[in-house]
């Protein structure tokens, strides 16, 4: 008993047929290969899922597929640019050593696309809070924040600089 | 770039895109997914099951239970094999056990096309039990009558007790001695779970007639050995495949969940099965850190000299043997070594058979536990006599020198004292406790700080071997290939730092091969014991300087000149007037398509290591009490590391936030609880509570760097030693906050609470605390 | 995947009200944060699922022509949070909203589900109950007004029939204006928490007087509960830090906490005390700021 349905993954129209008990985290990894969303506990405690749907972090994991009809879901792989270009943010994951074992990350920077998108300067304990519904046990988060931060202080500097 | 550069992680662009690909991304389509029929009883014996049910699911392939595996116990923790059985690890273990020691034991599996399915299956199996009182403490295991969990092994539950005195007399002798100052009591530590991010998994597929198992494991060569074992086959038999690992912490030094993947491949006629546990099983049902329980004592004069040191030791085992009594030795070794003790020191350690969830190791492999009881103590004379922490451990602290009398282990490479003086300097020690003397009011601040020592390796304990190859290609570059494995922690980035400064080259030109695969990848014993960049290292070293002379023998052929009149450096090779004379692009096709003579230019070499040496380091906190609700806010964390010369700077730092933080969720929140049956609570990743980004301070992390002599690149131990300080330090600066000795972790509110109440700190004297 | 046995999106309220009325086992489904998680763990067998969620006509803050509000259930944490009229009006229940588990889970769990659901520990449940928050049960038959103060009968239970949608949280004029108030949550962890203790008060101020007060809390009994008692104790009582005390011995009286592994009934007791001294200061400390 599949249903059809269409969304936008990562920019592109695409129709799947789905079982109506799948979350979105089984769909994108086993029906479209997208292994940088994470199974870390299932139940939205870990945030290593995460993807945005019409551009607002949640957890795949607890979120059916199904719910997905005409939504935008963009995972990481959905980042670079299509000669393999890293975008901004995942560049400054890697030079602020923000990245350990990896589990984490695709979410976190899921997460910071989020935070920069709204365009909105934050102190560090507001970027503590924005990116409080992950959970890694090698950074301590502290090079996470630094990352989220730097993305974030230099993509508001890009819009207020005149053309 | 050099040795002690930032450079990049070299698997982070396969990271942050999603293509590095973890063992669930590897699962082939077609693959079984088998679930785990677990014991809801923590102590008794399974006297029958009924299938019917879950075999009657669709889409279930096959029912196991512990009537059907063979009768062959195996070992589990992750060490060396030892050629001598009396040393070999306790083999308690079988694929499904008929006797059941912990809660969640596995008993009987469902094999099925899908996770769903086989979880379905799995809950309707029922299982018969003879069931006998749970013993969750060492106490309860040692009381007379308890029931003997492995009556094959031991008559007892103490699955080891060991003893050690130094000093020229007795404790209690020193005690003698008019005029002494004694602290000491009761300490204790929880049960805590590694709660890596990436779930324990492997799956194992036949090919022609052997078996493959690709595992998310820190020892893939170890896998390999054990799942031999389990199975009663060749270990050639076997091949272990380790792909990108998502954190281990010491849980995936374990042979968990493997060999039953194996074996139920193997019955399935070589059919793909998977076994990825769910978070609730990997915190309940896989390993945690070991509890212990201590009586300690200590003794100082006047003056601030430490005369004598007692220690007792319990440590909770759980279930099974695992990892077993190496832990409370390294525990008791720690203690030993952190200080000296004039006259005498006296430790006693027994590790007990429990029904608690199983202890392994955990990044610290007992000295986070014996960190917090040695720091405890010390801070509670330091309180008695009057005397600054800083100062007493200045006047105290395991000395320039040292080398441990019983393992012979020395420090060769003396760093503690600057870490301790430099760190308060940064912390700005000094003034900060003075500002927080007599405090009044409901929010109070406090600075603590707790000092370690921590070996690099296991040699002498245990074997130290590694093996590396590394092979020259016709473009220039190099592949790199070790049996010692990426987890996260960054090896790979530093080996290829050390193998291009060993070689000579830059790192562009250097490919670590992350995938460890028995079949291919040289031997080295895995992730553990902060060993990798040590002994590892040294292989690389020696690998690097067999391949050079191999090159430059080659290219003293090509170029009809002696060797020794050439060099390679720069990645070129140069003559004695230091003009290029062959760049290793030409080397690498001219060793593969020269038309007289090819030599494919390759070396592997292996090195037994014998030696170590003591890493140590000091972590400073600063907190703040709320005593009406008995919640503690760290508001600073610094770590000072005597590690040796650091290999990359910024990965280093990055791997001391991590320990820290694992230190900081110790201190305050983490414990894996229990209910009267030995039930685990808490196990999700909810209830567990691991700090999250807004539990955390920021974390400052300082290096003093003494070039170590025994280490390849004057490197020495740094991988678990940030998590080991942080929770003593912590608790010692609520003590300086509030003059309440907390002995046990967590500083949970409920405790704190109760302990300032009894300490009359909330009886209130015109409207003020006291 | 899941495992539950059907699930039917509904198109719209009608739609869902009438999957409701016509299986009589469906269940209620919107965010998913809870429902799916007590899915995963066993707790609903082949549970049959009638989803609303994303429905627009359930979704978002509207001011009603009487200058009340109507919250629609469907109307995430994020959202509710960041609500311009929630803002304006009751930015303690802002703050409430802001107390739930992460950010993803704010982006995904509904204020509907927080309370229909039956929990004691629902975050948002005690600033509403000091809004004198009415519930909309609408069934086939109709529609029925519930105060929230009577929606629970006991843990996880409260008074809605299995083909009731809960379709707007109600707020009169006089709930919403004028009024100064403070959400507070204990948990062990700065995010991702289960409240040890939720505590709002909300208040309204004349002169130096404190002219009504409203107390609440969550976890501090099988249900949020209101403490008639403190509030009848601060009619028209001057503000001091006594007034304080007494509200917080008050509120003791009138809470039954209970021993659990995740915190002792007497930490517990000590946390309604110290949290009313809190929120009800903080409270009052707003109309200071205000003047």
């Amino acid at each position: 008993m599949l249903r059809v349905i269409e969304f936008w993954l990562n920019g592109r129209r695409r129709e799947v047929a789905v079982d109506p008990r799948e979350a979105l985290l089984d769909t994108l990894r086993e029906r479209f290969g997208l292994t940088s969303v994470k199974r870390g506990c299932e139940v939205g405690e870990c945030g290593a899922c995460t993807v945005l749907i019409d551009g607002v972090s949640v957890d795949s994991c607890c979120y059916l597929t199904i719910w997905a009809q005409d939504k935008h879901i963009l995972t990481v792989e959905g980042l670079q640019k299509d000669n393999g270009e890293l975008s901004d943010i995942q560049k400054i994951f890697i030079e602020e050593a923000a990245v350990q074992c990896g589990f984490c990350t695709p979410g976190l920077i899921l997460s910071a696309v989020e935070i920069i998108a709204a365009g909105k300067p934050r102190t560090r304990e507001e970027l503590r809070r924005l990116i409080s519904g992950h959970l890694c046990r090698c950074t301590g988060y502290e090079n996470i924040l630094n990352a989220v931060e730097r993305a974030l202080r230099e993509s508001l500097a890009k819009k207020t600089e005149p053309n | 770039m050099a040795i002690g550069d930032s450079i990049k992680r070299v698997d982070a662009y396969g990271k942050v895109t999603g293509q590095a690909r973890y063992t669930a991304d590897l699962v082939p389509q077609e693959a079984y997914h088998a679930s785990l029929v677990r014991a809801t009883v923590a102590n008794g014996e399974v006297t029958g099951f009924s299938l019917a049910r879950a075999q009657a699911v669709e889409g279930v392939v096959a029912v196991f239970t512990c009537f059907d595996v063979p009768d062959r116990p195996f070992p589990t923790p992750g060490h060396p094999w030892s050629v001598e059985p009396a040393h070999q690890d306790i083999a308690d273990r079988k694929l499904l056990n008929r006797r059941v020691r912990v809660w969640g034991d596995e008993v009987a599996v469902v094999v099925a096309r899908d996770r769903l399915t086989a979880a379905r299956a799995a809950a309707l199996v029922e299982v018969q039990y003879q069931t006998y009182p749970p013993l969750l403490t060492p106490e309860a295991a040692l009381a007379e009558g308890a029931t003997v969990l492995h009556p094959e092994l031991r008559k007892d539950n103490v699955l080891a007790h060991s003893a050690f005195a130094l000093g020229e007399v007795s404790y209690d002798e020193a005690a003698r001695e008019e005029g002494l100052i004694e602290a000491g009591g009761r300490y204790e530590v929880p049960a805590v779970q590694h709660c890596h991010l990436e779930p324990v998994h492997a799956f194992a597929y036949g090919e022609g007639g052997r078996i493959v198992v690709v595992s998310s494991t820190q020892i893939p060569h170890i896998v390999r050995r054990v799942v031999g074992q389990a199975l009663g086959i060749d270990w050639g038999q076997v091949r272990v495949i380790k792909p990108y690992v998502g954190g281990g912490f010491g849980n995936k030094q374990e042979v968990l969940v493997e060999p039953l993947a194996a074996w139920l491949s193997m019955q399935l006629g070589g059919h793909p099965v998977s076994i990825e546990l769910t978070r609730e099983e990997v915190l309940g049902c896989t390993r945690v850190r070991h509890p212990f329980v201590w009586e300690v004592s200590g003794l100082v004069r006047p003056d601030g000299t430490l005369v004598a040191r007692r220690y007792r030791a319990w440590s909770n085992q759980g279930g099974y043997a695992s990892h077993g009594h190496a832990i409370a030795a390294n525990a008791a070794n720690q203690f030993k070594q952190a200080y000296h003790d004039e006259r005498a020191l006296e430790s006693e350690s027994w590790t007990v058979y429990t029904n608690c969830t199983t202890a392994g190791a955990m990044r610290g492999y007992g000295v986070p536990q014996s960190c917090f009881v040695t720091e405890c103590l010390t801070d509670d004379l330091c309180r008695k006599l009057g005397m600054d922490p800083l100062a007493f451990r200045l006047k105290n602290c395991m000395r320039e020198g040292y080398v441990d009398p019983h393992n012979g282990i020395p420090c060769l490479s003396y760093g503690l004292r600057d870490c301790l003086t430099e760190g308060a300097a940064v912390f700005d020690w000094a003034a900060k406790r003075r500002a927080y003397q007599h405090q009044h009011g409901p929010r109070r601040r406090g600075v603590g700080m707790a000092l370690f020592t921590y070996k690099t390796g296991v040699y002498p304990i245990s074997l130290e071997t590694s093996a590396c190859r590394m092979l020259l290609h016709q473009d220039g570059s190099f592949t790199v290939q070790m049996g010692a494995t990426e987890i996260g922690q960054g090896a790979d980035t530093a080996f290829t730092q050390m193998a291009a400064a060993a070689l000579g080259v830059s790192e562009e030109r250097v490919r670590v091969i992350s995938t460890q695969d028995t079949d291919v990848s040289p031997f080295d014993t895995g992730a553990y014991a902060s060993r990798q960049c040590y002994v590892t290292g040294m292989a690389i070293r020696k690998t690097a300087q067999s391949l050079r002379e191999k090159m430059l023998s080659y290219a003293a052929w090509l170029l009809e000149r002696p060797a020794d009149t050439l060099a390679l450096r720069d990645g070129a090779i140069f003559d004695q007037t230091g003009q290029q004379v062959l760049t290793l692009k030409q080397l690498g096709m001219e060793s593969c398509y020269n038309l007289r003579r090819t030599e494919h230019l390759a070396a592997e070499e292996t090195v037994h290591c014998q030696s170590n040496t003591l890493s140590t380091g000091v972590c400073f906190a600063e907190v703040e009490v709320d005593l009406p609700l008995g919640r503690v806010t760290v508001l600073r964390l610094l770590n000072v590391h005597d590690s040796g010369r650091i290999i990359n700077h910024q990965l280093a730092e990055a791997q001391v936030h991590g320990g820290m933080s694992m230190g900081l969720g110790y201190a305050l929140s983490e414990q894996l609880l229990y209910d009267a049956e030995g039930r685990p609570r808490n196990d999700n990743l909810l209830d567990y509570k691991m700090p999250t980004a807004m539990d955390t301070p920021p974390l400052e992390v300082l290096f003093i760097e003494k070039e170590d002599p025994s280490g390849p690149f004057g490197n020495k131990a740094l991988g678990e030693p940030p998590a080991v300080p942080v929770a003593p330090a912590i608790r010692n600066a609520v003590l300086h906050a509030t003059g309440v000795a907390i002995n046990s972790l967590p500083l949970s509110p409920d405790k704190l609470t109760q302990a300032f109440a009894a300490a009359g700190l909330y009886e209130e004297e015109a409207g003020e605390y006291v | 995947m899941y495992d539950f046995a059907d699930i039917y999106q509904a198109e719209s309220e009608l739609d869902a009200v009438r999957a409701l009325h016509e299986d009589r086992q469906a269940m209620v489904i919107a965010g998913g944060t809870d429902v799916l998680v007590g899915i995963r763990a066993g707790r609903y067998p082949s549970a049959r699922l009638v989803s609303v969620h994303g429905l627009e006509a359930l979704t978002g803050v509207q001011m009603t022509a009487d200058g009340g509000l109507r919250i629609g259930p469907c109307t995430t944490f994020s959202a509710l949070e960041s609500d311009p009229l929630i803002a304006r009006h009751l930015p303690f229940l802002a703050q409430a909203a802001g107390h739930v588990g992460g950010p993803q889970i704010r982006n995904m769990g509904t204020v509907g589900g927080n309370l229909a659901n039956g929990a004691t520990s629902a975050d948002t449940a005690p600033a509403l109950l000091c809004c004198n928050a009415v519930l909309e049960l609408t069934s086939w038959q109709g529609v029925r007004r519930v105060p929230l103060r009577d929606f629970y009968t006991g843990p996880g239970q409260t008074v809605r029939a299995q083909d009731e949608l809960l379709t707007a949280i109600a707020i009169s004029p006089a709930d919403c204006n004028g009024l100064a108030g403070c959400s507070l949550k204990y948990g062990r962890r700065a995010a991702m928490e289960i409240a040890t203790l939720n505590c709002a008060a909300l208040l309204r101020r004349e002169g130096d007087q404190i002219a009504e007060l409203r107390l609440a809390f969550g976890v501090a009994a099988p249900t949020p509960v209101r403490c008639p008692e403190a509030e009848a104790l601060a009619a028209g009582a001057a503000w001091s830090s006594a007034l304080a005390e007494q509200l917080a011995q008050a509120a003791l009286r009138e809470t039954r906490p209970r021993n659990s592994w995740r915190a002792s009934a007497d930490f517990r007791r000590r946390l309604i005390a110290e949290l009313t001294r809190r929120a009800v200061t903080a409270a009052w400390q707003q109309t200071e700021e205000g003047m």
